[in-house]
């Protein structure tokens, strides 16, 4: 007897929300740079965020749940980035794409935010300037196994920082 | 270039007009910051020149320029000529003390973002601007970053954006709108 002759499936709650949630990740691009561009890239045909689940770019916050930060974030557009996190639904997540979100990149200077998890907590860094779109790929997949495996993940490197500066 | 714009300008303004040299092929002639307007409004009007295109306009501070004694800021404004394709370069030295400069956003359109970004971004004041406010750094920004005694890192965080009411105003008040 196979399994889909059976009329239920037993599982835990927990694995059967996760598993729903990480399978249809819906990303909302805050793109300020040229990481954007490369994000435009991962999500048409070559490389295709569809196989991954993700694919359903929201440009408002308020269906989206996972935050993609592309670019560079000055002072000024802090405040719009923090009001943009706080519209978005629970449960939600961020992914800082490239230097320039993650630290500030080469703009060490007056007007560039060192890094956004100084405004918003943060799941997934990645590197590059631009990265490939192989790295975003593979933070997508970063993502989903830490949505799947929250317990795992709750002192490992993906732990997000606290914000420092209280809007 | 066919056109003397120095001895044009020389005849009309007289001592008000400073030296003129050639850099790297371009005419650059030193005015009076006083009389800046009304140089510029005479290129822009006379015949012989027609300078009906404002290119650009720079701030510059000499603060930490090797062996430099003379006024700490200077302006340049870049015109060129649609008509004869002449270009021309206006330059003009201001102290520290008179920061406060005429001007030209009457004669040229563009120079309303130009003159409030050299004001956002090395602190000069230009007199008769209709609305002299930072345009790149944020409202509650400090200093002025490009001038060379404010350091790089200095960050400042902005709590809450601006509403920009106040230039959507005045732009429905030029198109003929009423709030």
């Amino acid at each position: 007897m196979g399994i889909s002759e059976l009329p239920f499936l037993t599982t835990k709650r927990d694995a059967i929300i996760n598993w729903g949630r990480k399978s249809s990740l819906w990303p909302m691009p805050f793109g300020t740079a040229c990481c954007a561009i490369e994000f435009m890239g991962v999500v048409s045909s070559r490389f295709d965020l569809a196989r991954f689940g993700a694919e359903l770019v929201r440009f408002s916050p308020r269906q989206s749940d996972l935050l993609l930060v592309a670019g560079t974030v000055t002072f000024k557009q802090a405040p719009i980035l923090k009001q943009i996190y706080q519209q978005m639904p629970e449960p939600k997540w961020v992914i800082s794409m490239g230097v320039c979100a993650s630290a500030g990149g080469f703009y060490n200077n007056y007007c560039t935010v060192q890094g956004i998890d100084q405004v918003i907590p943060v799941d997934v860094y990645i590197s590059g300037c631009p990265p490939r779109p192989e790295a975003i790929l593979e933070s997508i997949l970063k993502l989903q196994e830490k949505i799947e495996h929250p317990e795992k993940h709750e002192i490992a490197q993906f732990q997000p920082q606290e914000p420092k500066f209280n809007y | 270039m066919s056109l003397d714009i120095f001895q044009l300008l020389k005849t009309r303004f007289g001592d008000q007009i400073l030296e003129s040299q050639i850099r790297f092929g371009q005419t650059e002639i030193e005015v009076s910051p006083e009389s800046i307007a009304q140089i510029i409004e005479h290129l822009l009007t006379s015949p012989e020149t027609q300078m009906n295109q404002l290119l650009d306009l720079v701030a510059i501070d000499y603060l930490q320029y090797p062996n430099w004694h003379g006024p700490r800021f200077s302006i340049v404004y870049l015109l060129r000529s649609l008509i004869s394709k002449c270009r021309v370069n206006i330059r003009i030295r201001v102290a520290e003390e008179s920061i406060s400069v005429p001007s030209i956003s009457k004669l040229y359109k563009n120079a309303n973002w130009l003159e409030r970004e050299a004001f956002d971004q090395v602190g000069i004041r230009f007199l008769g601007h209709p609305n002299l406010k930072r345009i790149l750094n944020h409202h509650e920004f400090i200093g002025h970053p490009l001038r060379k005694d404010y350091p790089i890192t200095r960050r400042q965080w902005l709590s809450e954006n601006e509403s920009l009411m106040d230039e959507m105003a005045m732009r429905l008040k030029e198109k003929g709108y009423t709030l």
